[in-house]
Parts: structure tokens; C-alpha cells; sequence
């Protein structure tokens, strides 16, 4: 009888953990408003891809290069995007394959963008409408996936890529997928 | 200057509660006098200091003080006196004073009121609210100083006030919710002192009645007006979202609705009494997680305040050291409460037990809701959402046996009675609310849903039996009109509560299943039909304010060709924070709410509007005010004041356990 | 007029996601239940992007994409089932305020009916006590037992519980 006294106090220390835990997290930059791709796992999901240089008609096998690619959602809206283009201008010189999907987006000032500003993409899919965006599950600009040689994705990062998110988030991915394919 | 002197009053009045929490109840260990008689004098020095500080950030916002990082933050030159002084409570460091403000009022208000009770009672009880007035000090003083300056620098002028906060309802809704949950304090304290004593008798639990009550009945208050404000003010028509600030106000309601019925059992009964003193230290500690929640970032919600993790571990530190210390104390000393034991399986204290049970399930099902998401998500398995068809799906399961009980259980006797007493009332309820809950929606709006009819089922049934009940006291010894004057006020207490139930399952049952929205295109002169209703559209014309840009839409409503209302919708731009608000038009009626929000131009002359249609809403609210009333009535009841009337003269008589009704 | 519709614009132009009350589609349903349909789904579904919204209270851009395609699926006759498993193939769980019925998230049901059950076990196992609950090794209070009244204490008693009854 006397040790369900001790109930209430243990469910209290229960909970103490899972929030302890939690805070610890959310210091350490964890952002409780991050949520994970639901397509982890799962092929690109390749419709309708039109190329914003000459309205060309792409189909999925765009994705499926036999090497890992990075697939990077941008629009010109979208000042994060800004700060993050300059790295990937890098990582294209590193000779990392990037898509660029330009989401809910202006072509002609896409297109201005990426001249005065470099166009570090293997290929630019215009997406004006969202609606490939929406079947990747994008909800913000930028997004970075990262796809395998068979258009699989593996991974899905939410913000921009800075050499810090390369390095500790991107990178390791990039590499085993590479070192797979071969 | 004056943000430096409230800083120095915050600073004296964290040595005062320092004081405060170790003197006294030192005294009431060692049984000395002169200590514990420190208890008033200090709780009403602390009242004093604290007002103080408080009042220095009324003075800050009202004369414009840009130098002080808070009055930077939430308001500016261009807001509205009766807005800058509200906008005090209008974020994270200054609703944290007005909460440690009101912890003070209730300790002064407790010292005041509390001639009756045993110096050492008062000297635990102000000293312990003493512990938790400390806690919260440091933290505002050493993390959340409302009185932070700006310098080197010195803006101009501050952000702006969130449009949203502009509005009526800020000056009330913090205030009255938080003298809710710092009220729950009280009868925190109460019981702790009452462990640390274990002189565990009914006398912590008469005294300590009266206190849950103003609290829970301002909780209440609280809860209504947040909900009808943002009803009005948001412009989407809803009333409750079951978002985690919403839910964590709700948890200390349901343990405070069951603290008070379990109360009223052992004052009576002497029954329940480890129970209640749980429940007590739970309403509490529901408070406190309410205000980690709200303010640690830990959830995701709009209502949250500006996270940061540093607090959010500090607020963690403060629940360790007060709930895990008082629920130590419960299982170390638990053991040494007796209760009285003696009620049958059908008997008032079993119904009252199993509507407990139903209150802490309910209590259950929004915590697990609310928490459920973040450890899921801690534990890898990904991100849920849990929000309105859980909760709304099994808020609705809960409340029939619930609604049950509420019927029959005032007319059960206490200790042992037979069902038999009161089958032949009950059949008869059961009859009546089976078909008026068909009849009635029927009639009303021409379709049937479940959810509907069984709203209605429930609000009948308890108004039937509750009006059997009243028949049957008031006729007890006399002729029904004598009867009814000669009851008590707790006796009304409880009829207005209960029907307050029965008016929000009503209003909830009939605007869940029978509102009607369209969002429709209209020009000049279009007309729409709504329920019975034509809502025709007249045209739109400025309307700016202060700090504001604005067009007003006027819409004319007919019923059955003959004009009903006018109602004047408008769209705000604020200039400052470039934020654009909707400001909805409502016909509120009893029976019926017409609500109409203004969208955007969508060419050609025509617009986009919003049109509601929404029966017995306010019935919601209605019921909430009654619940409240009810508890007021129970309050006032004459035997609290005959009760210190009786004590100061029965004084040889000290034994505490002497309970009268 | 004018100057309205300037403002008005400039407001369409500035309505940020989270605070902004959400625009009003005026959109032309089929039937009158379709148009419950989309209220219904539009509040059950969250918007990816927001401090807790459904995506019929959100002005974000993903929330607006999502209540177009909402509408676009029920006009090409989707069910309701049919169109938040489509959104939660894209966006995962997170997305349903309904949450999904799995191994981790039974405990929402079962916690409840565990609760109210042992709470019904509780009451019907007791054995009410004429005393005390427990013999114990502390003191009993004399007012645990039903003190026995003497005459003068039962007229007392009598009194009292006439006066209570009024």
C-alpha cells in the first residue's frame, strides 16, 4: 500500500526526463518546428519537369544518374536561398551534381538570378505552381535532398547549406552513397 | 530611475520571501510564537515591495520609457494608453511579475482573512507560499528582468504591441487566468502544511475550501474569456483549438473542478482525504507545468512566449524542487492519513469518487495529447500531431457517463443508499431527454447527427433530475415556494453550476454539428442565403485608426424579408509591425450568432467575404458565467462566516478535528 | 476606392504566415457537402509550416498550396480518407490532427479506458470499513471511528441536523 504513495512522484520524474532531455536538445539547436521528409526511402517522385532554360520536357530519369545528386529547392523570394548560393557555386566546383528545382517562382527573375549570380546546377526545374514541391512534401525554401544513383532519397534538409551543414549533415551521406555506387 | 527602484524592490522583496519562507516555519517547528506571529506582518511587506516594482513598469509603459529593454519590446509611442499599460503582461518578463504580484495579493489576502485559523496554520501556510514566491523571484530577477535597460543604446520608439493583443480582452484575460493559477497556491499550501504537521484531520480541508474556490471560479472566468476573445478577435469562428497553452489552462481546471468535489467529501465525510490532498498538490503542480510549457519552447504553439532553453531549465529546476519535494513529502507522510471509510458501493461518496476518476481521465487524455507528440518524436519514431478530433472524440465518450453521474449524483444519500430511490426519476428523465433529444435538433435544423442528440440528451437529463432535485429539497418539510427560499446558498451553488454544465454541453453539441460557414465572392448588392438568413452585401469604406489603415464592409442581414442587423466588417493594416488583422462583425442573439469577416479584393468589384452562421454559441460562454455564479454562491455560503463566528467563541474547544456543518 | 485597394494590396503583399488570419478563398463548391468536406479537411490538416495551425487558419504559403490542392482533389471526387492519406504521404503524420493508430500511440486510447476501469475495479473491490482504513503501527484519530454520543450529544446532534436540513 504504501509504495503507491510513490506512484505520482515516479510518473513526475518520468516526465522530468522527457522534458530535461528535450531542453537539452532544443539548446543544442534542435528546433522542436523541424519535421522529417516522409520520402526518405522513396524515389523521387518525377511527374511533369520542365527545364526553366528551354521549357524541355525531363523525365525521372533525370534523377537516376547512377551517382548521388543533391537536389536543392530555391526561389528568388527567398533571402535564405540567397545566402546559401554562393556554396553551392563551391560545391559545384568540387564537382558535386546539383538539380535546382525553383519553387513558386518568377522564371524570369529565376533565370536573371542565376546569371548575375552564378548557376551552380547541373539542371533548373521550374516549378511555378508548387505542385512537384508538394509531392516532395516541401514546405519551405530552401530544402536540400540528397538522391542515390536510382533516384532514392536519403536524406532531406530543411534550411540552408552553409560548409558547417556540409560537413557535419550532408557530406557523410554524399560520400557513402558515392562509395556505393561504385 | 524608476526602473532602477523596481529592480530594488524586486531585489528587497526576494530577501523578504527569503524571511519569509524560513522564519515562520521554523517557529511552527519548534512551537515559537514570536517567529510565527513574523508570518502577517512579512506577507503583507511583501505585498507592499512587490507592488511596488509592479507599479514601476505601469509608470515605465505609461510615460514611454524606450531606455528599458521590456517597454522597447512590446509597446509604442503610437499605442493606445489603455494598450500600453496592458501591454505590461504582454510578454514573457512582465506576465511573470504580474503572476509573482498575484502570488503576493493571494498570501496578503490569506494573512488577511485568517483570524480564525491556528497561528501555526498561518505560519506554515505564508511561509510555504513564501517558498514558491522565492522560487519565482530568482527567476525573474536573474533571467527575466522586466527592468533590463537598453543602454549604450536608446531606441526611438518600440515594437509594436501583436495587433492581436490590442483588444479588450488582454486587459482581462492574464489577469483573471493567472489569479486562477496562482489561487490553485493556496490550497497547495494548505495541504503541504498539513503533511509537514501530520495532523491530517478535515480541518486543513474546510479551511482551505473557500480558497480553491475563488481560485477555481477565476480559472474559470479566465478560461471563458479566452475563449470568447478568440472567438471575436480571430476572425475564424472557432472557440478552442486544444493547442498546448490552451490545454495546459484546461489541466488545472479539471483537477480543480475534481479538488472541489473532492473537498467538499472530506469536510463532509472525512472521507478521501489522501486523495484530496493530492489533488490539491496536482492542481498546483498542473500550474506550474502550464507555465514551463508556455514559456521553455519546448512545444510548438502560438501562443507561446519567446523560448529559450536557459529559462526552460531553470522553470524545469523550480517544478523538481516544488512538485517533486511536495509529492516526496505526500508518499513519505501519506501513509499517515486516515480517512474515514465507511460509505457503501452505492452511496453520494462513490458517485463523487467516480467523477473524479472521470475528471483525472479526462486530465489524461489532453496531457498525453499534448505530451504524446514530443516524446514520440524524442523517441525516433518520427513527428504526430495530435489536436481537435482526438480530443473533441474523446472529450465527448467522457462526458456521458459523466453527464450521467452529474443527474443522479445530488440526489444519491450519503454513506449507503439504494438505487431503487430514484428509478422511477431517472427512467423518467431518460424518456423525456430520448425524445426531446431526437425532437429537438430535428425541429431546430431539420437533421439528426449523433453527436447532436446526444448534446442534447445530456443537457436535458441533467436539468431534469437537477430540477427533480431542487422539488425534492425544497419540499422536504414544507411547501415548495417556502422551501426554496429556505435553502442554502451552496444548495443554489450547485444548481447553477451544474446547469452551467448543461448549458455548455448544449451550446457545444448545437454549434459543433449545426454551423454553417461559407466563404463566397460577392459584389455590391449579391446577397447570400444562410439558414434562414439573407446576407446582403452593401458596400465598403475607410475606416482608420491610430496606428492603423483600414476598410470597413457593411452587410445587411434579413430574416424572412425583415431587416435583423447591420454588421460592419473590417480589415486593419498596422503601419508598425506591418501586420493586417481581420476585424470580424458579430450579431451575438441567444439562440443564434451572425458572423462576418472581410477578405481580400478580388478584382472587378467584388470581394471576398466570410459568412458564419453559428446556433447557440454563446450558450458555451453562458454556461461557463453560470459554472463560475455557482461557484461564487458556494463561496458566500453563510456557514463559512458562522463557522468564524462559532470558532471565536468556541475557543476552549481546539481540537481541530471538531468539523460542523 | 483608391486608396483601399492600395492598402488592401499592400496587405496581400505583407501578410505573413504565421500571424496573419488566413485569406478567404472564395472558392465554387459542387454540392454543399463538398464544401463541408474542405472545412472539415482543411481544419483537420496542419499547416507543415506554423506554430499550430490547420491549414484552413494559415496564410503560409504551403498552407495556401495545400488547401488548393485540397479543394482540386475533391472536385476530382477523391473521399476525405483519400486525400489526408495523400497529404500524409507527402508530409508524413505531422500533418493529421487525427493521429494514427500504431504501437507507440495506442497508449491515447488505451490510457483512458485503463484509467476508468480500474477506477470502476477500485470502487467494487473496496470493502467499506466501519473504522479505520488500515490497522496501523501511528496513531488513530479519535474522529477516523464513529464516536459513540452520549444523550446530551445525541439532542445535540439532532438539533444540528434539523438546522442543516433547512
Amino acid at each position: 500500500m504504501n509504495k503507491k504513495l510513490y506512484l505520482p512522484l515516479i510518473v513526475f520524474l518520468l516526465l522530468i526526463i522527457a522534458f530535461f532531455v528535450q531542453l537539452q536538445r532544443n539548446s543544442q539547436g534542435d528546433d522542436p518546428k523541424a519535421l522529417e521528409s516522409a520520402l526518405i526511402g522513396k524515389p523521387i517522385p518525377a511527374k511533369h519537369l520542365t527545364d526553366l532554360f528551354d521549357a524541355k520536357q525531363h523525365d525521372d530519369n533525370l534523377f537516376k544518374q547512377g551517382k548521388p545528386l543533391l537536389v536543392n529547392v530555391w526561389a528568388t523570394w527567398c533571402p535564405t536561398c540567397y545566402a546559401e548560393h554562393q556554396y553551392l557555386n563551391e560545391l559545384k566546383q568540387q564537382g558535386i551534381d546539383i538539380i535546382g528545382i525553383n519553387y513558386k517562382d518568377n522564371s524570369a527573375k529565376a533565370l536573371k538570378w542565376l546569371k548575375d549570380l552564378g548557376n551552380p546546377y547541373q539542371t533548373v526545374i521550374k516549378d511555378e505552381k508548387g505542385a512537384f514541391g508538394l509531392d516532395l512534401g516541401v514546405y519551405g525554401a530552401p530544402e536540400t535532398f540528397i538522391v542515390d544513383g536510382n533516384g532514392i532519397i536519403h536524406y532531406r534538409h530543411a534550411g540552408d547549406v552553409n560548409p558547417r551543414v556540409w560537413q557535419e549533415k550532408l557530406e557523410p551521406v554524399y560520400r557513402k552513397l558515392a562509395e556505393q555506387q561504385k | 530611475m524608476i526602473a532602477e527602484l523596481g529592480n530594488y524592490a524586486l531585489a528587497l522583496s526576494l530577501a523578504i520571501s527569503l524571511l519569509l519562507a524560513v522564519l515562520p516555519l521554523w517557529g511552527a517547528e519548534k512551537g515559537n510564537p514570536q517567529l510565527m506571529s513574523l508570518a502577517r506582518p512579512m506577507t503583507y511587506g511583501l505585498f507592499v515591495s512587490l507592488s511596488v516594482a509592479f507599479a514601476a513598469l505601469f509608470y515605465l509603459f505609461a510615460v514611454n520609457d524606450f531606455s528599458v529593454q521590456y517597454v522597447v519590446n512590446n509597446s509604442n509611442t503610437s499605442l493606445p494608453i489603455a494598450y500600453r499599460l496592458s501591454a505590461v503582461w504582454g510578454s514573457h518578463e512582465g506576465s511573470l511579475l504580474l503572476w509573482i504580484w498575484l502570488l503576493t495579493l493571494w498570501s496578503a489576502a490569506v494573512a488577511l482573512f485568517s483570524k480564525h485559523l491556528p497561528q501555526e496554520a498561518v505560519a506554515r501556510v505564508l511561509g510555504i507560499m513564501g517558498i514558491i514566491t522565492i522560487g519565482f523571484l530568482i527567476f525573474v530577477l536573474f533571467t527575466s528582468n522586466p527592468f533590463a535597460r537598453t543602454f549604450p543604446d536608446f531606441p526611438v520608439d518600440g515594437r509594436e504591441l501583436n495587433p492581436l493583443l490590442q483588444d479588450v480582452g488582454l486587459i482581462f484575460h492574464p489577469p483573471l487566468l493567472y489569479m486562477g493559477y496562482v489561487g490553485f497556491s493556496v490550497a497547495f499550501a494548505f495541504s503541504i502544511a498539513t503533511l509537514m504537521t501530520g495532523k491530517l484531520d478535515t480541518a486543513w480541508a474546510r479551511w482551505s475550501r473557500p480558497w480553491t474556490m475563488a481560485a477555481w471560479i477565476f480559472l474559470t472566468l479566465g478560461i471563458v474569456l479566452g475563449s470568447w476573445w478568440a472567438y471575436y478577435e480571430l476572425g475564424w469562428g472557432g472557440w478552442w483549438f486544444w493547442d498546448p497553452v490552451e490545454n495546459a489552462s484546461l489541466m488545472p481546471w479539471l483537477a480543480g473542478t475534481a479538488l472541489l468535489h473532492s473537498l467538499a467529501v472530506t469536510e463532509k465525510r472525512a472521507a478521501f482525504k489522501a486523495w484530496t490532498v493530492l489533488l490539491a498538490i496536482l492542481a498546483f503542480s498542473l500550474c506550474l507545468l502550464g507555465t514551463f510549457l508556455v514559456r521553455s519552447g519546448i512545444l510548438v504553439s502560438v501562443h507561446a512566449f519567446a523560448s529559450d532553453p536557459t529559462r526552460g531549465l531553470y522553470i524545469l529546476a523550480y517544478l523538481v524542487v516544488v512538485i517533486g519535494g511536495s509529492l516526496v513529502l505526500y508518499a513519505y507522510k501519506g501513509s499517515q492519513i486516515r480517512s474515514r471509510d465507511n460509505y457503501q458501493r452505492y452511496s453520494r461518496e462513490s458517485l463523487l469518487l467516480l467523477n473524479n476518476i472521470l475528471l483525472m481521465t479526462a486530465l489524461a487524455v489532453v496531457l498525453l495529447g499534448t505530451l504524446l507528440p514530443l516524446v514520440h518524436k524524442q523517441l525516433g519514431l518520427g513527428s504526430i500531431s495530435v489536436g481537435a478530433p482526438f480530443f473533441n472524440q474523446m472529450f465527448m465518450l467522457i462526458m456521458i457517463p459523466f453527464a450521467f453521474l452529474l443527474g443522479i449524483g445530488p440526489l444519491v444519500k450519503w454513506r449507503r443508499d439504494q438505487v431503487s430511490a430514484i428509478r422511477k426519476p431517472v427512467l423518467i428523465s431518460l424518456a423525456v431527454m430520448l425524445i426531446l433529444g431526437i425532437f429537438l435538433p430535428h425541429f431546430l435544423h431539420d437533421q439528426i447527427t449523433v453527436s447532436a442528440a446526444l448534446g442534447v440528451m445530456m443537457a436535458v437529463f441533467i436539468v431534469m433530475l437537477a430540477g427533480y432535485e431542487l422539488q425534492q429539497r425544497a419540499t422536504h418539510r414544507s411547501g415548495f415556494f417556502r422551501g426554496v427560499g429556505k435553502l442554502s446558498r451552496s444548495h443554489w451553488g450547485m444548481l447553477f453550476a451544474h446547469l452551467g454544465v448543461a448549458m455548455t454541453v448544449w451550446g457545444i453539441a448545437f454549434s459543433q454539428n449545426y454551423s454553417i460557414e461559407r466563404d463566397v465572392r460577392m459584389n455590391v448588392g449579391d446577397s447570400v442565403q444562410i439558414a434562414g438568413y439573407e446576407f446582403k452585401f452593401q458596400g465598403i469604406s475607410d475606416a482608420n485608426g491610430p496606428n492603423y489603415l483600414g476598410g470597413k464592409a457593411q452587410v445587411e442581414v434579413f430574416k424572412n424579408g425583415k431587416p435583423e442587423t447591420t454588421l460592419y466588417a473590417e480589415k486593419r493594416f498596422y503601419t508598425v509591425s506591418k501586420m493586417s488583422m481581420t476585424e470580424a462583425a458579430i450579431d451575438w442573439g441567444f439562440s443564434r450568432d451572425l458572423y462576418v469577416a472581410l477578405g481580400e479584393s478580388l478584382g472587378n468589384g467584388a470581394w471576398a467575404l466570410r459568412l458564419y452562421y453559428k446556433p447557440f454559441i454563446r450558450w458555451i460562454w453562458l454556461g461557463g458565467l453560470f459554472m463560475a455564479f455557482g461557484g461564487l454562491l458556494c463561496m458566500l455560503d453563510r456557514r463559512y462566516r458562522f463557522a468564524a463566528l462559532l470558532n471565536k467563541g468556541a475557543n476552549a474547544n481546539h481540537h481541530p478535528g471538531t468539523s460542523h456543518e | 476606392m483608391t486608396k483601399i485597394r492600395a492598402f488592401l494590396t499592400a496587405l496581400f503583399t505583407f501578410a505573413l504566415s504565421l500571424s496573419a488570419p488566413a485569406a478567404i478563398d472564395a472558392l465554387d463548391f459542387s454540392s454543399v457537402q463538398q464544401e463541408k468536406d474542405y472545412q472539415s479537411l482543411t481544419q483537420e490538416l496542419r499547416c507543415p509550416q506554423c506554430q499550430n495551425n490547420n491549414i484552413a487558419d494559415s496564410n503560409a504559403t504551403i498552407a495556401v498550396d495545400m488547401r488548393a490542392k485540397v479543394f482540386e482533389l475533391l472536385q476530382e471526387g477523391k473521399s476525405k480518407q483519400d486525400i489526408v492519406d495523400y497529404m500524409v504521404a507527402r508530409y508524413g503524420n505531422f500533418v493529421t490532427y487525427n493521429p494514427p493508430l500504431t504501437v507507440a500511440t495506442v497508449i491515447l486510447w488505451v490510457a483512458p479506458v485503463a484509467l476508468i476501469l480500474f477506477g470502476i475495479f477500485f470502487i467494487l473491490r473496496r470493502k467499506p470499513q466501519s473504522g479505520a482504513k488500515q490497522p496501523a503501527a501511528s496513531a488513530n484519530h479519535a474522529e477516523a471511528q464513529s464516536p459513540a454520543l452520549n444523550a446530551e450529544q445525541q439532542r445535540r446532534l439532532q438539533a444540528l441536523l434539523k438546522d442543516k436540513e433547512q
